[in-house]
């Protein structure tokens, strides 16, 4: 990690670098199950941001009291009543979209992504980079959630952000997409097979475009020394 | 004079891709024949797109990933992937049905994977359990034989309905299969024997089935006889199917159909000979062959009987490659002159 620039450094890593989602391909589970549409994508998205940007403060700042010998069991138990307090809130004030997501709220404690990222950021860094790293990795699952989300959506049902009320409240119905009445999607990409496909049409998509900037950047060095001689 | 020698090993020249896909093809003829008797120009209509899909994404998949197109398209297994789906797919199946069917086959099921001899799963089997996964209304509705003739049908009502789709008089003209009718039936509570009385069976599991089913039959003998597929896996497949139909139905005749039902009705015959058999997706030990094909015939006994879909070879299909390497190493033959892995 470079010095002079560790917030856009934490920034691009999470978003992008080591996307929890397409690189680390951690938190699968929900990351499957869940996006069998937009909204509920984007919803257990915001839950985990909110759960990881949490934990990674406070893990980050419980730091110096954690005993080496033991802190994975301190981890799952900040770990355990965030989540808790954060499922509490999704059930007070989104009840629809807690009856969609359901057990996969309270399941954001096994996501791997949270404990992975208390481990390996959060207990070795200060505070105010560990609450960014958790934040902008929750970011870049959830974008990744949402993409997957309205792929599947799209693909099965023909329609995009179906049930946004459920998140926005009523005033968010008129944001749903449908192209066609008679739309007979591929029922495929709402099965559990169409999630790993799809997943790993993004993940070849991530590397495609990885390898083209990679080539890119290496014809530009290869250009450079040509131009100075010049 | 000196003899011209070789040193040893000494090998026959096997046959080629090309070769064996070809004899595949013709054995796929005259199958293909008693359906087009039976159904008249939907099969016409479904082999023309089968293979023009097929070769097409074969073309273009190769293009993309930089391999010479000629040679492997000249190797004919895109042929026989596009020819199995069209004459798995119902007749008259609309343009779009061949299409995705062919991408998830081409694309998905075998050069995302690496291309002929590196996919784990029968791509044309990838391609089937896709769309019947997807369009189950479009892909069990099959059209009623002797209604779609060619003498009943012609060509330009036939390519109305594949390229337009939907014409209203048409729903008329399809009726389900016979392993779907058992299936619905048996839910009503009738018995086999009562569900046997309808227009819909013939002698043993459906007018035009008996004569597919014996085409695919001598198609596949023929290919015994070449020596392109070896007995084990038809034979192990389908005295898996009967033996396990025959252990229900002597339990209770009258909810489980025949041993020889299931033999004849669906896809069996075509599926034991010509898709289980596929040379890069199963297994190729002789042991391995037999368990193998077992499995696929218990599967498919097990899913059309207690599963939600009416035939089953291609899920069995695809449950069993993904034991083939398994089943593969712990199948290796015995070395001549070494010891076997329990002293034998």
């Amino acid at each position: 990690m470079s010095a002079e620039h560790p917030y856009r450094e934490i920034i691009f890593n999470g978003i992008w670098q080591n996307n929890p989602g397409l690189v680390q391909l951690l938190g699968l589970c929900p990351l499957m199950a869940v996006t069998t549409n937009l909204v509920n994508g984007l919803g257990l998205g915001i839950a985990t941001l909110m759960t990881l940007a949490t934990t990674n403060l406070l893990i980050s700042l419980l730091r110096p009291f954690i005993r080496e010998e033991i802190r994975i069991p301190a981890f799952v138990l900040i770990i355990a009543s965030t989540v808790t307090a954060i499922e509490l809130l999704i059930h007070a004030y989104f009840s629809e979209l807690y009856a969609v997501l359901g057990i996969f709220i309270p399941l954001i404690v096994t996501n791997c992504i949270i404990i992975g990222r208390a481990e390996a950021y959060a207990a070795k860094n200060p505070p105010q980079y560990a609450w960014l790293d958790g934040l902008i990795m929750g970011i870049g699952f959830t974008l990744v959630l949402v993409t997957l989300g309205a792929i599947r959506e799209f693909l099965a049902h023909g329609s995009l952000f179906s049930q946004a009320h459920l998140m926005f409240g009523e005033a968010a119905r008129g944001l749903s997409l449908q192209i066609s009445d008679h739309f007979t999607g591929l029922l495929l990409a709402a099965l559990p097979p169409g999630a790993f496909i799809s997943l790993g049409f993004l993940v070849a998509g991530k590397n495609y475009i990885d390898q083209r900037r990679a080539a890119h950047t290496q014809q530009q060095a290869l250009l450079k020394p040509a131009s100075d001689a010049l | 004079m000196m003899f011209g020698t070789n040193t040893s090993p000494y090998m026959h020249a096997p046959q080629g891709v090309g070769q064996v896909m070809a004899q595949v093809i013709y054995a796929l003829v005259p199958g293909t024949l008693v359906l087009l008797w039976f159904f008249g120009w939907g099969v016409i209509t479904n082999l023309l797109l089968g293979l023009g899909f097929a070769l097409l994404l074969e073309a273009l998949m190769l293009k993309l990933r930089q391999r010479p197109i000629l040679p492997f398209l000249t190797d004919y297994s895109a042929v026989v992937t596009g020819w199995l789906l069209a004459v798995a797919l119902p007749p008259y199946s609309p343009w779009w049905l061949l299409l995705i069917a062919l991408i998830f086959a081409m694309v998905i099921g075998k050069h995302l994977y690496g291309g002929l001899g590196y996919n784990p799963f029968n791509p044309a089997m990838v391609g089937y359990a896709a769309i019947l996964v997807s369009f189950p209304v479009e892909m069990t509705s099959w059209p009623a034989p002797e209604l779609t003739s060619i003498a009943n049908i012609n060509l330009s009502e036939a390519l109305q309905q594949v390229l337009l789709g939907g014409a209203s008089t048409w729903d008329g003209l399809t009726q389900a299969t016979t392993l779907d009718t058992i299936k619905t039936h048996l839910r009503l509570g009738e018995t086999v024997e009562q569900i046997s009385q309808g227009q819909a069976f013939g002698w043993i599991a459906g007018q035009a089935w008996e004569w597919v089913s014996l085409a695919w039959l001598a198609g596949g003998l023929w290919l015994i006889y070449r020596k392109i597929i070896s007995w084990h896996i038809p034979f192990a497949l389908m005295a898996a199917l009967a033996g396990m139909a025959l252990i229900f139905w002597l339990i209770n005749p009258h909810t489980y159909s025949s041993p020889l039902f299931h033999l004849v009705g669906g896809a069996t015959i075509l599926g034991a000979f010509f898709i289980a058999t596929d040379p890069v997706s199963a297994s190729t030990t002789p042991l391995g062959k037999i368990l193998y094909a077992g499995g696929i015939g218990c599967f498919t006994y097990i899913i059309r009987v207690w599963g939600s879909y009416p035939d089953a070879i291609a899920f069995a299909v695809l449950i069993m490659n993904m034991a083939v390497p398994l089943l593969d190493a712990y199948t290796q033959p015995r070395v001549y002159g070494t010891k076997g892995r329990f002293g034998l």
